[in-house]
């Protein structure tokens, strides 16, 4: 059964079509690869499904919900996490309060209790400090703990990217480009993270991935883009050899 | 030992007036640091402030805690409105938009303040009016003692709010980075509203805390610009910097007045941010990195 789905996705700005008349579906607890050259509108559809961007028309539905329409700051709480491609942190505040804040939407004391720190502001901060601490030791991040964002190089932070999406305990998860900027060995614990994030965890991601071999190594799915458009979709074996994939990324007779 | 205990008490004056400055300036800072924004209509919105409780107190007679608690309220409705209804078209202008916005905003409230209360100065009764404390050779006015109180109470709750509760903590988060606050689930908009709120709230207490010790008249918003230089003398940014860089005016002030020839008191402040910009630009208690141009 489908977690999310697109229905002819659009979103013109001014002349250009950025995406056009997209249509795909995810199915739970499956990794779902976009690929496409630069400017092929991937991030574009992440803006899209986080609601930054509005849709020119289509629909989107997630967990049998219509969610084109749901104010952006909604989106956390309904169980969509992201990363972004070139990290979105807070960074004069250390790793511990960023993935602290991951725990936003999750916070349902009231204003004064939470003044007073009464008994039920300490035990749900407890439990979301114990929350985030199993990210913590999930992603190995202890070292890090209270060092602030702006101190720690772009490795980690990346990291600390993807452990503030699992805070949220997201149903689905879009991972923009998780290893651009990443070293050989980084992203090989990427590709690891991002199986057990699957297996262990059973959060569905979609994700925005140049690097091929780690596409290919943890997808289930692929979806290619060009122009905004949708030229193949298929296992990543098929996708990768698909001709009009190699024309988009090689070039060729039209 | 007299001239101990005048100096003394010059002290404790200044930095009585010096605390307004820091109120004013600490909503500068909080508009500031959320938004990049800067509000020069703030001094303003302390004196719209003042004449709200002015017109609850004295002219329709209400209790002067129960008029001061309602106009402290009706300003932050008002700041939140401002913001969702005037501030947010402005967005993505250049910061000139903002500026002249803001003095333009200050203007209309002048104005208005003006055909509503009258170009005259108004005052109201307060607990505090006239009553004086002996502490041995100093008598400090209950007025002068209201303000720091005042002050210290607001930035302890404010402190509160800010560390411990979940939308003061939002607030924090979406004043560092607002696209990533929204995929945390914060309403960044309503949270910049809010902001504005608190800040003009944080201006009607001043105006209230001012109203024993001087009299009430719609001019009284340009006291807003040695607000100004208060939170830069502290760091444009810093929240603790505003504060002391207000106290820190307030006593310079107080004690030009006394030791040096008539006239130098009104120019200290210009005197202290020009000072602060040539020796120490970035502040006492700099935390905003250097904005290359």
């Amino acid at each position: 059964m489908s977690l999310f789905a697109a229905r002819d996705i659009a979103i013109q700005f001014g002349g250009i079509k950025a995406v056009d008349a997209v249509t795909f579906d995810v199915k739970q607890g499956e990794v779902f690869s976009i690929i496409g050259p630069n400017g092929a509108g991937k991030t574009t559809i992440f803006n899209l499904i986080s609601r930054i961007y509005n849709l020119t028309s289509g629909e989107l539905i997630f967990n049998g919900k219509n969610v084109t329409k749901v104010p952006p700051h909604e989106i956390a709480a309904l169980g969509i996490a992201r990363t972004f491609q070139n990290i979105e942190l807070f960074s004069q505040a250390t790793l511990l309060q960023n993935l602290l804040i991951g725990r936003h939407c999750h916070v349902k004391t009231n204003l004064l209790s939470q003044f007073a720190f009464l008994p039920p502001a300490r035990d749900a901060e407890l439990a979301h400090r114990e929350k985030v601490e199993d990210v913590i030791s999930f992603l190995d991040l202890q070292r890090y703990r209270n060092t602030l964002i702006a101190n720690l190089p772009y490795g980690v932070r990346k990291v600390v990217e993807l452990g503030r999406a699992l805070c949220i305990e997201p149903k689905l998860l879009l991972l923009d480009e998780p290893s651009s900027g990443l070293n050989v060995e980084e992203t090989e614990a990427m590709a690891f993270w991002i199986d057990d994030i699957k297996k262990d965890l059973g959060i569905t991601v979609i994700m925005v991935e140049h690097d091929m071999k780690l596409v290919s190594a943890v997808s289930d799915r692929v979806m290619a883009l060009n122009y905004g458009r949708v030229i193949a979709l298929g296992s990543p074996g098929e996708v990768q050899t698909h001709p009009e994939v190699v024309r988009a990324y090689i070039g060729g007779e039209a | 030992m007299e001239d101990a205990a005048r100096l003394l008490q010059l002290v404790i004056n200044g930095a009585a007036g010096g605390c307004i400055y820091g109120v004013i300036a600490l909503g500068f800072v909080l508009i500031y640091k959320a938004s990049e924004m800067i509000n020069f209509a703030q001094g303003d919105l302390m004196m719209l402030g003042g004449f709200v409780a002015f017109s609850l107190i004295a002219g329709m007679g209400l209790n002067y805690w129960v008029g001061a608690a309602l106009a402290i309220a009706i300003m932050a409705v008002f700041g939140f409105l401002l913001d969702s209804v005037v501030l947010r078209r402005v967005i993505g202008q250049p910061q000139f938009a903002v500026i002249m916005l803001t003095l333009g905003l200050g203007f209309i409230f002048r104005a208005a303040a003006g055909i509503s209360f009258g170009y005259g100065s108004v005052t109201f009764v307060t607990p505090f009016t006239n009553k004086v404390e002996n502490f041995g050779d100093i008598a400090i006015g209950q007025d002068s003692l209201s303000i720091v109180f005042g002050t210290v109470v607001l930035c302890a709750v404010l402190y509160a709010f800010f560390s411990k509760t979940r939308i003061g903590i939002a607030m924090q988060a979406a004043s560092q980075n607002q696209l990533a606050a929204y995929c945390m689930g914060i309403p960044v908009r309503t949270i910049f509203s809010l902001i504005w709120g608190i800040s003009a709230a944080a201006s009607a207490v001043a105006g209230i805390l001012l109203a024993p010790s001087t009299v009430l008249d719609v001019n009284m918003g340009f006291l807003g610009f040695k607000a100004f230089a208060a939170a830069v003398l502290g760091g444009f940014g810093s929240i603790p910097g505003a504060l002391v860089g207000g106290v820190v005016i307030g006593i310079v002030e107080q004690l030009a007045g006394y030791y040096l020839p008539a006239g130098f008191q009104d120019v200290t402040w210009n005197s202290m941010l020009l000072l602060v910009l040539i020796v120490r630009p970035q502040g006492l208690f700099a935390e905003t990195q250097r904005k290359k141009v």
